[in-house]
């Protein structure tokens, strides 16, 4: 009986309208694809990608050179040389993280006692030459001033949680 | 069982305690650990932090174990729920008024306060009101403050007391008002004073040059040992990505207990001075130009292959390693030549062939403090070494009789038995060898020195003073050294000695004045100390004669050279003179013909012997800057392309070990035999003007260091030199 029955499924195509049944229910189902880059999945406030340093709001340097993020991170990305600076506080001279050794795990935000160091949401970045993947201190705090308001508004939402 | 002995009972085990120590020597000596703040091995009790308090049995109140002394059958309990909640409560108070600002604070990572706030400190401040804010001293170049951070442990205040015995800091008020500071606006200048910046606790004194360039926990710890003075002190550099950010103490309890001087502390800034040489140079027509090393190494060998035998001289200073002797003295051996000389300090070298061969302070470095009486002649020693300075004043401040004689009149912290001044360091010295001899004869080779002589009270009071106590010793120092009539010197104090029944040694100039005697870096002695078939020149000589070749190892010759006037002036005429040196001056631009860049103490390798006879191998530490290059190496290769046979050494190790083992068993030795009468010295017993070298100048390394020459003490010896 059974060898019956497969005998005719196999000349009925029965596996394939199977398969296919699915292809048809899927058909009528809305879409979950997103139409990149046009369109974009929603982001957490605790999204981790492209580094800043940050600012107080009278633009004084948040970092202290405490080199705690340096110390901590787990990839040996960051780079820090520190001196007294002119008007005597303790300042960094040179802060390097190097895109290609970051593992973006976020410990040198979760270092940081200043906040001055942060990951923002930032993910659609490229390199074209060799050396563009170390971000200098220049560099980060160009990225903090320009997405100050994105990386304000990120640390608010998620200080309820701290 | 001794009446000396008390047993008592540390957290239920028995242990056996001397009567009359503290409970926190005790706790320690078992291993038993008190957090402790204001407790110094080296200082006082002061008590006053209340840290180290532990429940003892039968007393109502916990008691602080730095202060209180053991008696028979105590029980000590340190981490019983008593014990330890005393500790927290005193952490808190010691919180209340700390500022919180361990990430900018460079004691960060290495703090005291911070390390014994994980344990015994909450993790949440009950505290609601203001905190103390005080405002910062500035006490000077070498030290920050902060002293808002200060929790008046008064370690630094003790340290001025009783180790420096000047007292400059200070505490004004009391209770939360209380101040540490300098009562009125002054730098803190002693010659160790730095050293508070180690003992603070906190990070209320903290090393100014490095302030903000580091953190505790990045840097690299690398054992080397200080090239400034005879003592070798011992030392750490903490070194970043190659670059060295600051010298910390390593304690040897028999050198430099666990102080260092300034100069060793500072010294590390002149390894990145703008000075420095950056690759060889060499002159042409008047005019320098940079070469590669390949070149520069070939024209120095040439010029010296070439050279007429005679005519070729070696100068190295007494900061030569051993290593660097070794080789130097082989390449001259090579060359067939014995002008080669490290004395570059001495006028006096008439009575060379009695020179001890392995020179030394006479007794160990540590044993000095045993002595009962010690003359210190002819030397301005806490310039020359001011860790022996150091063990001087333990010495006097244990009842020991120090006398000075010196033609000029120096500051010394403690209660000099006599200063004989006011003459010719001769004069000075035959005065008492007249009182020691107290009419009996003089030994012969004085008797002339000390003809017409007559002993003055002062004199009799030295010479009494070192008859008279069980263990004596007399010192020359430096000075002495670069004396005009240092046989004369020399002859007077040993005959002190004889006649007094002291001991008799020296403080010698630079940090391997004994390894380069061993190497045979001199004239008239070839290595292990037999004499040369004929003596070579002396510094003073081969700088007067006209020479093929001139290699200068490490010399400033406007600085260092004193045995000759106008050294600069005079190598500049000779023929071809090579300079291995790290740092570029104008003085060696008018000297020397070609540049080769070396290593400081820093980047080399090598050993140095002490006064004391202790050899003390260090490893170079740090990146070298520029293309310098270890003066080992250069030599080495130096000594290849002369064709000397041998050479062929991979590490300063293996010339070290050669030379060790072709000197074999060698012990140090002052025994001074006069070889005949010493006629009276006519005119050169007036001290000459650049005899004193002052306390930072006497290196290339010191005279280059930013933070040293900012400091008082140099500021006033520059003013004095430019008149």
């Amino acid at each position: 009986m059974n060898r019956a029955i497969t005998y005719v499924k196999t000349f009925a195509l029965w596996e394939l309208l199977r398969g296919l049944s699915v292809t048809l229910r899927n058909f009528f189902r809305p879409s979950v694809t997103l139409e990149y880059p046009e369109e974009k999945t929603p982001q957490s406030p605790r999204f981790r990608g492209l580094h800043a340093l940050r600012r107080y709001p009278n633009g004084e340097e948040r970092c202290i050179a405490c080199k705690l993020c340096e110390a901590v991170c787990p990839a040996l990305a960051i780079t820090i040389e520190s001196d007294v600076s002119d008007d005597g506080t303790r300042r960094t001279t040179r802060y390097d993280i190097d895109l290609f050794k970051c593992i973006y795990c976020g410990f040198c935000e979760e270092a940081c006692p200043v906040d001055a160091i942060v990951e923002t949401r930032l993910h659609e970045y490229h390199m074209e030459l060799p050396g563009e993947n170390i971000m200098t201190k220049d560099k980060l705090l160009a990225i903090g001033d320009k997405y100050d308001a994105m990386i304000s508004a990120d640390k608010a939402a998620d200080a309820k949680y701290r | 069982m001794s009446d000396d002995i008390v047993n008592i009972e540390v957290d239920g085990e028995a242990v056996e305690a001397r009567r009359g120590q503290m409970l926190i020597e005790v706790t320690d000596a078992v291993g038993a650990y008190v957090p402790r703040f204001c407790y110094h091995d080296k200082l006082s009790v002061a008590a006053n932090c209340r840290m180290c308090l532990v429940e003892v049995e039968k007393v109502p109140k916990p008691m602080p174990a730095c202060a209180t002394p053991v008696g028979e059958g105590m029980k000590v309990f340190t981490k019983s729920p008593k014990a330890i909640a005393a500790q927290k409560a005193t952490m808190e108070f010691l919180l209340i008024n700390h500022p919180l600002d361990c990430p900018i604070c460079d004691q960060g990572g290495e703090c005291e306060l911070q390390d014994l706030a994980i344990g015994y400190g909450r993790d949440v401040s009950r505290y609601n009101d203001g905190k103390r804010v005080v405002k910062d001293k500035d006490i000077g170049p070498l030290v920050s403050t902060d002293m808002t951070r200060c929790i008046h442990c008064t370690r630094c205040v003790r340290f001025g007391e009783e180790i420096t015995g000047k007292p400059q800091l200070g505490t004004t008020d009391r209770g939360e008002n209380m101040k540490i500071g300098t009562y009125v606006e002054q730098s803190v200048d002693h010659e160790l004073s730095a050293n508070i910046i180690d003992l603070c606790p906190v990070g209320a004194l903290n090393n100014k040059p490095y302030r903000y360039s580091a953190r505790a926990w990045e840097m690299a710890q690398h054992a080397t040992v200080s090239p400034h003075d005879c003592v070798g002190s011992n030392l750490y550099a903490h070194v970043l990505r190659g670059t060295v950010k600051r010298i910390v103490p390593r304690a040897n309890e028999s050198i430099n207990e666990s102080w260092i001087a300034d100069r060793d502390r500072y010294s590390y800034e002149a390894i990145y001075s703008g000075d420095r040489l950056m690759r060889p140079r060499v002159k042409e027509n008047g005019a320098w130009r940079d070469v590669d090393w390949e070149g520069a190494l070939a024209q120095a060998a040439d010029v010296l292959k070439s050279a007429d035998q005679d005519k070729v001289a070696l100068i190295a200073t007494p900061a030569v390693t051993v290593e660097e002797g070794h080789l130097l003295s082989q390449i001259a051996d090579h060359l067939g030549t014995a002008n080669i000389d490290h004395r570059v300090g001495r006028r006096d070298v008439s009575d060379q062939d009695n020179d001890p061969m392995y020179p030394s302070l006479g007794c160990s470095i540590a044993e000095i403090e045993q002595h009962d009486a010690i003359l210190v002649a002819g030397s301005n020693v806490r310039a020359e070494a001011p860790i022996i300075a150091h063990r001087l004043r333990k010495a006097a401040v244990a009842g020991a009789a120090i006398s000075f004689a010196n033609s000029s009149v120096y500051e010394y912290l403690f209660d000099v038995a006599n200063y004989l001044s006011g003459a010719g360091l001769v004069e000075l010295l035959a005065g008492v060898a007249v009182a020691a001899a107290d009419g009996n004869s003089l030994p012969d080779s004085v008797t002339e020195l000390c003809d017409g002589v007559t002993a003055s009270g002062a004199h009799k009071d030295v010479a009494r003073s070192l008859a008279e106590a069980d263990r004596a010793i007399v010192l020359l120092g430096n000075i002495a050294g670069r004396h005009a009539s240092y046989t004369a010197v020399r002859a007077l104090a040993a005959a002190i000695a004889e006649l007094t029944g002291a001991s008799f040694g020296g403080l010698s100039e630079g940090p391997n004045s004994a390894g380069a005697c061993l190497a045979g870096v001199l004239p008239h002695r070839a290595q292990g100390g037999e004499n040369r078939v004929t003596a070579g020149l002396d510094v003073a000589s081969m700088l007067a004669q006209a020479m093929d070749a001139v290699v200068l190892v490490n010399v400033e010759p406007d600085a260092d050279i004193h045995a000759a006037t106008d050294a600069v002036a005079r190598l500049a005429e000779q023929a071809f003179v090579v300079a291995l040196t790290p740092f570029v001056s104008d003085a060696l631009l008018e000297a020397a013909d070609l540049l080769l860049p070396t290593g400081t103490f820093a980047e080399t390798s090598g050993t140095y012997v002490n006064v004391e006879g202790t050899w003390q191998s260090f490893s170079g530490v740090a990146s070298a800057v520029g293309e310098a290059r270890p003066t080992w190496k250069v030599l080495r290769v130096l000594g290849n392309l002369v064709d000397a046979p041998g050479f062929d050494y991979v590490t300063s190790v293996d010339v070290r070990d050669e030379f060790v083992a072709r000197l074999g068993e060698i012990s140090t030795s002052n025994a001074y035999e006069a070889s005949g009468r010493i006629a009276k010295v006519n005119g050169a017993d007036a001290p000459a003007n650049d005899i004193d070298i002052p306390l930072y100048s006497v290196d290339a390394l010191v005279r280059r260091a930013t933070a040293l020459q900012l400091t008082d003490e140099a500021q006033r010896a520059r003013a004095v030199s430019d008149g």
